[in-house]
């Protein structure tokens, strides 16, 4: 049974459509990532999920339940990190996760949950005193303080140091092998890659692309991009489909690199000329996002 | 590891505490709610320091009339400021939205905020009637103690009411002192808590029996002051500052916005909070 199901959802702010018109389902155990540029609308889907903000038409249901409508049982069994929220900066971080503990039935012992988003040492200090990134690391503990089967994260890592990231990689891993279905989006295209189970893309208030990291968005399993460069006075006569190229630098995304490249290395061999740094690499996330969402380099 | 929801009076407590807790560490609130009012008695005591005499009695300060006003005017911004602001800037800082995101139910944190503000209120007062007991010989008629107990009761829920809806009315943080300001101090002006004006303008008379902080100051002179000789209950200024109270209530029920008013949602948002709480 999916944990969340969306179907037809619109969002507008007045003359803003920020959401137009999506579908989408997450399984329970899923780890699912949001991706998308600034303002793609991911806050907009995720705070509707949460029941923080109202739709403007369409279908969702969360844990069985409509977010606008749900109450107090529904928010027992969800987590949340928004992307931006405030706390009181006069607490300390051990007194905020109590108190935010206390509202939940399924608690997560306070140390432990201030153990593994490493606070330990700041456990007594007020928030204020806190760094960026130690704040969000509070935030991160509130969200799961409460023992969530669904759990929401928009951009839980931003402002973390590569460390702190690895760390948060490892909890939401943690939670994953617990069963948490968790709904997180996030710019860092590693992240996704490394966590999600499945990745949508949104642009422009829509879903452009959806599947699993390694496979979203080629059209075959096969697609590889070709890339290298030619010395200075090499002679011309490449193979399609780089003879159609001005070089000296060549990249190009081909869905049949076997013989692709087959033909090109007899084509060096033939005339004695060396292809410097020639790779063959499968499209990262970043390359397929990049040119989903129109930011990409083939202008 | 723990299971089962906390109690409702445990999680109104923890709120409670939590609220006062955030009250003790904010310096400049704890100045201005606590401090603050004593100094206006202290200098009224200065630049009157007669003693009145009453025919027949011990000779009185003019403290006997200004504690029992400074404390309800203290009373009253103790609930009314602190409670307006203080949520005023929740709300900005985005604190109202992470509460609402948890099952905790909107009205016990409203009842944390609101069984808060009623104990520092009553501090307050506290402090403001012993320094006048212990520096400047206020006297306290015992008898008349119920009357001056169930006005601060009736005062301070009111009040209290009233700081949520300056909280909803208030369009962000940073207005929301000057809204206070620009309520509370006039208003005090024409309710007795300072200088009683002398043959005051009907009109201004009339603003000052509108407004609830007479209903307030008036009662519990009356219950300090050596002129009353019935047990000093005002039904009739109780009933005005409850309606008050139900009408601060009722608006904030209605308007009270759990998100930043610059957000979007905050408007449906804020009508479904309200039949939910
Ligand atoms: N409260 C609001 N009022 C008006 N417009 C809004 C509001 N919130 C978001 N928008 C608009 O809706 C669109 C989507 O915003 P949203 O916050 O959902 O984007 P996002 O994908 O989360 O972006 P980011 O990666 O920057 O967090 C944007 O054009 C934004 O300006
Ligand atoms: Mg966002």
């Amino acid at each position: 049974m999916p944990a969340i199901t969306i179907s037809g959802l619109t969002k507008s702010y007045g003359d803003v459509q920020a959401v137009r018109g999506i579908d989408l389902a997450v399984d329970e155990g899923e780890v699912f990532a949001l991706l998308g540029p600034n303002g793609a609308g991911k806050t907009t889907t995720v705070e509707i999920l949460e029941g923080h903000r109202s739709r403007t038409s369409g279908e969702v249901s969360v844990l069985g339940e409509d977010p606008a409508s749900a109450g107090r049982e529904f928010r027992e069994r969800i987590g949340v990190v928004l992307q931006s929220s405030g706390m009181d900066k006069e607490l300390t971080v051990r007194e905020s996760v109590e108190l935010y503990a206390a509202m939940f039935p399924r608690r997560n012992p306070i140390e432990r949950i201030i153990e593994i988003v490493g606070l330990e040492e700041k456990a007594d200090a007020r928030i204020k005193t806190l760094s960026g990134g130690q704040r969000r690391r509070v935030d991160l503990a509130l969200g799961i303080v409460g023992k969530p089967e669904l759990l929401f994260l928009d951009e839980p890592t931003t402002g973390f140091d590569p460390s702190a990231r690895r760390k948060s990689w490892d909890l939401i891993d943690r939670l994953r092998s617990l069963g948490t279905t968790i709904l997180l989006t996030t710019h860092y295209m590693d992240e996704a890659q490394h966590l999600a189970d499945r990745v949508a893309v949104m642009s422009d208030g829509l879903i452009v692309a959806e599947g699993t990291p390694d496979t979203l968005g080629s059209r075959s399993d096969d697609e590889a991009i070709v890339s290298f460069r030619l010395a200075p006075g090499a002679p011309t006569g490449l193979p399609a489909p780089f003879s159609a190229m001005p070089g000296p630098s060549f990249e190009v995304s081909v869905e049949d690199p076997t013989r692709v490249l087959y033909a090109l290395t007899s084509w060096a061999t033939t005339k004695g000329v060396s292809l410097e740094g020639l790779t063959v690499s499968k499209p990262t996330l970043e390359d397929v996002y990049l040119e989903l969402t129109g930011d990409g380099r083939n202008e | 590891m723990s299971e089962g929801r906390t109690s409702t009076p445990t999680l109104v407590w923890r709120q409670i505490r939590y609220q006062n807790t955030l009250f003790w560490r904010t310096p400049v609130a704890a100045f201005f709610t606590l401090i603050f009012p004593l100094m206006f008695l202290v200098l009224f005591n200065l630049l009157f320091d007669d003693p009145i005499e009453i025919q027949g009695r011990d000779p009185l300060t003019i403290a006997q009339f200004y504690a029992p006003a400074l404390a309800a005017f203290a009373a009253a911004s103790a609930t009314y400021t602190n409670i307006g602001v203080g949520q005023a800037i929740a709300r900005d800082e985005q604190i109202l939205k992470r509460i609402r995101s948890t099952p905790l139910p909107p009205w016990i944190y409203m009842a944390g905020v609101v069984g808060s503000a009623i104990w520092i209120a009553l501090i307050a007062t506290v402090l403001m009637i012993s320094v006048g007991v212990f520096a400047y010989g206020l006297n306290i008629y015992v008898d008349r103690l119920p009357a001056a107990i169930l006005t601060l009761a009736v005062g301070v829920t009111a009040f209290a009411a009233l700081g949520l809806a300056l909280a909803a009315i208030s369009p962000t943080g940073d207005t929301a002192p000057a809204v206070a300001n620009a309520t509370l101090l006039p208003i005090a002006f024409i309710s007795d808590v300072f200088i009683p004006i002398s043959d005051p303008a009907a009109w201004l008379e009339f603003l000052g029996d509108f407004f609830p902080l007479k209903h307030f100051v008036v009662p519990l002179q009356d219950a300090f002051s050596p002129f009353v000789t019935d047990a000093a209950f005002r039904g009739g200024d109780l009933v005005v500052m409850a309606a008050w109270g139900v009408g601060g209530l009722a608006y904030s029920l209605r308007f009270f916005s759990w998100e930043p008013k610059t957000e979007g949602g905050a408007r449906t948002r804020r009508k479904k909070t309200g039949a939910a709480t």
